[in-house]
């Protein structure tokens, strides 16, 4: 009986010795995301005013719109989903500038392109981060701002889960944009307005769940497609950015 | 098989000289096609049982839409090219590519609201196509913008390429989204003239319009072309020959 036991856990151990070496195995695949990853976490948690700006700027420009509209609820609760969604957009865009041009400025960028590695996975480290540090903050405060706004208690679930897909596609298309423009010195107004035409199919497939929702109907192709998008964006979005930074270097 | 003609294609000197020779051919032709397609659509071809005179517009429309769409191809194709085969000359086609397909989405948003008018009452309504097309112009735009924002021009040209190519794979993506979206906002308020089959009087004179701009079309870019080519190779020998100045005295 008691061998058996230590035969048991013996052969545990082998296997989790097993997946360690698969976990190790993925790591030595994707060489430095996970090291890259955590860095920036941390650098992000160090520089508070990344996180907090975007979603200062979300929330103030969400309080004009009524005072530009005015209050009418009945009015409200219609723009909501639109509003918020705009919103979020813009506050993912505003800050993407930055996404690289700090590693851009000391040279980090450039040692990470002439590794022998592939661009893609520093580049999904990055977006990554910024996604977790504004993309599901905004999607996390959707719903208060959904109440103020007056949108329906059937629109909050919606409204949350289609941001945090949305937000993700939002960070990796803006991430390309952010790539080519990286060299430039002032940066913001072309990157709106390269980035924003290829966010068309983001905003009316995440204004559609949410307004799915609201008018009763079932909502999950909407986030399908939202999903398919994601899928996509995290497919190529990352090749292209690689693509960018290399040409942004030359220059 | 020789490679030969493939690589003296990416000379601009090559191109140049070829392309005087084809010039003549294809303004007199492009000239020929829209004068006789322009006499026959707005003189001699039927008027339309509902929409009286005003269907006209379509020779200059439906042409002009046409080769908005290709246009955003033949730039996205020829800066691929330029690309993947470090070509001169395929960069100068698609700058040149840009503000001339620009101008032609412009066209087709223009005479559409002036179409819109009589038809739907209208100047402008969100509609799918409308909508897509006003997207295309903005993607244009964004490739002109970011291929002038670039103190180097080879960065400029790598950049705006890249960019071309990611909106290459966006349209598709864009236009079936536009079109979910129109059909499931827009109450039918309005009706489009259905798809019906157009009659063969009305249709040949399109035809050739269509036959006509293309024609254009290649025109306006090969001129280009060669002025852009002038213009950034102002400093090689043959230019300066060509253009009758001195040649460079050593200071």
């Amino acid at each position: 009986m008691g061998s058996e036991a230590v035969g048991v856990s013996l052969s545990k151990k082998a296997q989790s010795d097993e997946a360690r070496g698969v976990a190790l195995d993925a790591y030595a695949r994707v060489p430095g995301f996970y090291t890259l990853f955590r860095t920036e976490l941390v650098l992000a948690a160090r520089r508070r005013s990344d996180i907090v700006n975007p979603l200062l700027f979300f929330v103030t420009v969400l309080a004009m719109m009524p005072l530009g509209i005015g209050p009418e609820p009945e009015m409200l609760s219609r723009m909501a989903p639109g509003l918020i969604w705009v919103m979020a957009l813009l506050a993912t865009l505003l800050s993407q500038e930055s996404l690289f041009r700090g590693d851009y400025e000391d040279g980090s960028l450039e040692q990470l392109a002439l590794q022998p590695q592939p661009l893609y996975f520093p580049v999904l480290a990055k977006v990554l981060v910024h996604w977790l540090v504004t993309g599901v903050p905004l999607a996390l405060l959707s719903p208060l701002l959904g109440m103020m706004l007056n949108l329906g208690a059937e629109g909050y679930w919606p409204l949350f889960v289609s941001l945090v897909l949305g937000t993700a596609s939002l960070s990796l298309i803006g991430a390309v944009g952010a790539a080519l423009t990286v060299a430039l010195r002032r940066p913001g107004l072309l990157l709106a307005l390269i980035i924003m035409p290829l966010y068309v199919p983001v905003l009316i497939f995440g204004t559609g769940t949410v307004q799915a929702a609201l008018d009763g109907y079932s909502f999950g192709p909407q986030l399908a497609v939202l999903g398919a998008i994601l899928a996509v964006a995290a497919a190529l979005a990352p090749l292209a950015s690689a693509g960018a930074i290399r040409i942004s270097l030359e220059n | 098989m020789s490679w030969q003609w493939f690589h003296r294609l990416g000379s601009p000197r090559w191109f140049y000289q070829k392309s005087s020779a084809w010039l003549p051919w294809l303004g007199g032709a492009a000239l020929l096609l829209l004068s006789v397609g322009i006499v026959w659509g707005l003189g001699f071809a039927p008027e339309d049982f509902k929409q009286g005179n005003s269907y006209r517009i379509i020779y200059i429309h439906v042409p002009a839409a046409f080769l908005a769409l290709a246009g955003y191809y033949i730039m996205a194709i020829s800066g691929a090219i330029g690309l993947i085969w470090k070509m001169k000359l395929s960069f100068v086609v698609m700058r040149a590519a840009a503000p001339i397909g620009a101008a032609l989405t412009f066209i087709a948003l223009f005479t559409g609201a002036v179409w819109g008018k009589p038809t739907w009452g209208t100047y402008w309504v969100w509609d799918a196509r409308i909508t897509s097309m006003l997207i295309l112009f903005f993607l244009y735009l964004g490739v002109m913008a970011l291929s002038g924002a670039f103190s180097r021009e080879q960065s400029g040209d790598k950049a705006s390429a890249l960019l071309a190519l990611v909106g290459t794979v966006n349209i598709p993506i864009i236009y079936k989204s536009v079109d979910w979206w129109f059909t499931l906002h827009q109450p039918a308020t309005l009706k489009l003239t259905e798809a019906s089959t157009i009659d063969p009087s009305m249709f040949y004179p399109l035809i050739t319009m269509i036959a006509g701009f293309y024609l254009f079309y290649a025109w306006v870019l090969t001129l280009h072309t060669r002025t852009m080519i002038l213009q950034r190779e102002g400093r090689t020998q043959w230019v300066r020959e060509l253009l009758g100045a001195p040649a460079p005295t050593k200071a």
